[in-house]
């Protein structure tokens, strides 16, 4: 049916305006898949009836997303990637351009909101056991976006030139140092200069604003067209497409517009409401999304009394250091970023949802979480040799949540799997 | 009938078309290789890093006895200390604790320094070291005499507030602290009593 026959009851300047809208609908089908482009990848994809809270942070991801890439947009306008200038220049954004302090605000909010919402969204996959077959590609793009974000956040935490900017890149980019023969070659020509100077800012910027958000957004479309071609994993781990109604649409499924569109949206709308309480009352948390010691100018010749990274890098980072061997805690922090990569396949479980598998997969997820959080803390505190052997052992518990996986998953006891996803009415 | 085929015009030559494609893709990806050079090699430091890496001349003629200075060069902190004889004297103590007492790494040193004073054979008391920790490239700390923090045992030396790495008062790294290597000397020469030049290896105009 046409939407022009389907405004019969309406009066008649609705019908003309529809009518015409229509035929230039068509015109554009005819020229550019619109309406099928929507319908795949939207209008008529039907996604699993039973999504729950944890099924927010995916649209949450790709809003926060489009939060950076327009206010990243308009720092850039006022902002200058230079050793002399790029300090005040910020400082500038902040006091003297209007509305400069929020977009600036809601630009480093904004980097902290999309590393909570990617933490919550791998979790989401990992109880769910969304990377499992045959969503092993969704799962690889994801880590790449994980990987780009990282470096994304890192290359963009230098900008500022505040001190622990300049501090914190000399310390990431001494890791490079680590590797054996090339590592001050590498080193030099990562910084382009045999420290990090201006050289190093401008090329960072280049990074930061042109090259990883390009990389991000291709990375983003992989993921979707992936997903959409799959189909969404859901809280049960039931396949939906198994089961379809006479129209060819799994019984278990509903369009996701409207109901999605509706669901996310409300989303947004509460995570507004927690963002921007953080950008207006509390930009910098307290220093855990704005640093203190980055209100100071960069000074190569001081360092700040203790250099942490940013709070997502955290965990990362207590690994490293809880390595004697500075080669080795290199190698070690590298691996504990790639590992989740090799999650398909090193889960052997039959079931895929924390619903029904076993004891051993919910203990060794909880431990996991665990250890990940007091790593994140041990991260940020200066070490003692206390905290170095506790970051030890959470370190350990850490590798051994992956690396024990094709150990303790395969005989786990499992509970029966239902045939169609469980759902109530509320 | 493969006579007739061969003289076919419009016939499918399977072993043709295959050499062509890897002989094209080859040559494409060579021709890709060396277009990302440029690009790559344009990371490197430029002229003008290259430029305002030259050597520096320093003078150290109200360097006191015992005394620390800090320069630049190369963006990185140059420490320069005027050890006393007895620092200079107390080094070898230290031997047992360090994880290479007898610089053994070269790339931590020029060859012309002394492997257990790191310094040059008619200045034995003066110390040059690139005030960077060889952990994480953090700044190390002067802490020439006793300190609290340290222990009673302490020798005097550096330590790095970033992740405990301690160095004795030639530079190099105790046992079991994270950082790997000794503290790096630079190139460095006296260009007359009381001057030096850093950055450059001594014999060199």
């Amino acid at each position: 049916m046409n939407p022009a026959q389907q405004s019969n009851t309406q009066p008649d300047f609705m019908e003309r305006k529809n009518s015409r809208l229509a035929s230039f609908l068509a015109w554009i089908d005819a020229r550019f898949p619109l309406t099928k482009m929507w319908k795949e990848q939207w209008g008529d994809y039907y996604a699993p009836k039973n999504f729950n809270f944890w099924y927010y942070f995916g649209s949450l991801a790709i809003f926060v997303l489009a939060l950076q890439i327009i206010t990243g947009i308009f720092l850039t306008m006022n902002y200058k990637p230079s050793a002399d200038q790029a300090f005040a220049s910020v400082e500038y954004i902040m006091r003297d351009v209007d509305w400069g302090w929020l977009i600036r605000y809601l630009h480093s909010t904004g980097a902290s909101a999309f590393f909570i919402v990617v933490y919550l969204h791998m979790f989401r996959g990992m109880m769910y056991g969304s990377y499992k077959n045959p969503r092993e590609l969704i799962w690889i793009f994801g880590m790449l976006i994980y990987l780009c974000l990282m470096a994304e956040a890192f290359f963009g935490y230098l900008l500022p030139w505040g001190n622990m900017s300049y501090w914190g890149a000399q310390v990431i980019t001494s890791l490079f140092g680590a590797i054996p023969y090339v590592g001050n070659a590498l080193l030099e020509w990562i910084r382009g200069d045999y420290y990090i100077s201006d050289v190093t800012l401008n090329r960072f910027f280049a990074l930061h604003v042109v090259a990883l958000p390009l990389a991000l957004i291709f990375l983003v479309v992989a993921h979707l067209l992936a997903l959409h071609e799959v189909g969404s994993n859901n809280p049960d781990g039931v396949e939906i497409k198994k089961l379809k109604n006479a129209a060819g649409h799994p019984v278990d499924g509903i369009p996701s517009h409207p109901y999605y569109t509706v669901k996310d949206l409300m989303g947004v709308a509460f995570f507004l409401i927690i963002f921007c309480a953080v950008v207006f009352f509390a930009p910098t948390l307290g220093g855990y999304f704005l640093e203190h010691a980055n209100f100071d100018p960069a000074n190569r010749l001081v360092t700040p009394e203790e250099i942490a990274p940013v709070w997502y890098f955290t965990p990362y980072y207590a690994i490293l250091r809880a390595v004697p061997n500075k080669l080795l805690g290199v190698a070690l922090m590298g691996i504990a970023v790639l590992v989740f990569a090799f999650l398909p396949w090193l889960d052997r479980g039959k079931v895929k949802s924390i619903r029904y598998r076993g004891w051993t997969f919910k203990i060794s997820l909880f431990a996991f979480v665990i250890s990940f959080i007091c790593l994140g803390y041990l991260g940020m505190h200066k070490p003692t040799p206390q905290t170095i052997v506790a970051a030890q052992i959470f370190t350990t518990i850490y590798f051994l949540f992956f690396l024990a996986m094709p150990f303790y998953t395969p005989n786990e006891k499992t509970k029966p799997v239902p045939e169609r996803v469980t759902y109530h009415d509320h | 009938m493969s006579a007739e085929a061969t003289k076919d015009d419009n016939a499918i030559d399977p072993g043709r078309r295959h050499f062509l494609v890897v002989a094209t893709t080859t040559a494409g990806l060579i021709g890709v290789a060396a277009t990302a050079v440029p690009f790559l090699a344009s990371w490197r430091p430029s002229a003008r890093a290259k430029a305002l890496g030259q050597p520096v001349e320093v003078d150290i003629g109200k360097l006191d006895v015992g005394a620390l200075m800090k320069v630049e060069w190369r963006g990185q902190a140059i420490y320069i200390v005027n050890r006393t004889p007895e620092m200079v004297a107390k080094l070898p103590a230290n031997d047992p604790n360090l994880k290479d007492p007898q610089s053994e790494n070269k790339d931590q040193q020029p060859p012309y320094v002394n492997p257990v004073t790191r310094s040059l054979k008619n200045h034995p008391e003066l110390l040059v070291l690139v005030g960077v920790c060889t952990h994480l490239g953090c700044a190390p700390l002067d802490r020439f005499g006793p300190d609290a923090q340290l222990g009673a045992s302490w020798p005097g030396g550096f330590y790095c507030p970033c992740h405990g790495s301690r160095f004795d008062l030639a530079g190099r790294v105790f046992k079991d602290v994270p950082a790997p290597d000794n503290l790096k000397v630079p190139p460095y020469k006296f260009v007359s009593d009381t001057l030096l030049m850093i950055g450059a290896d001594p014999g060199v105009a």
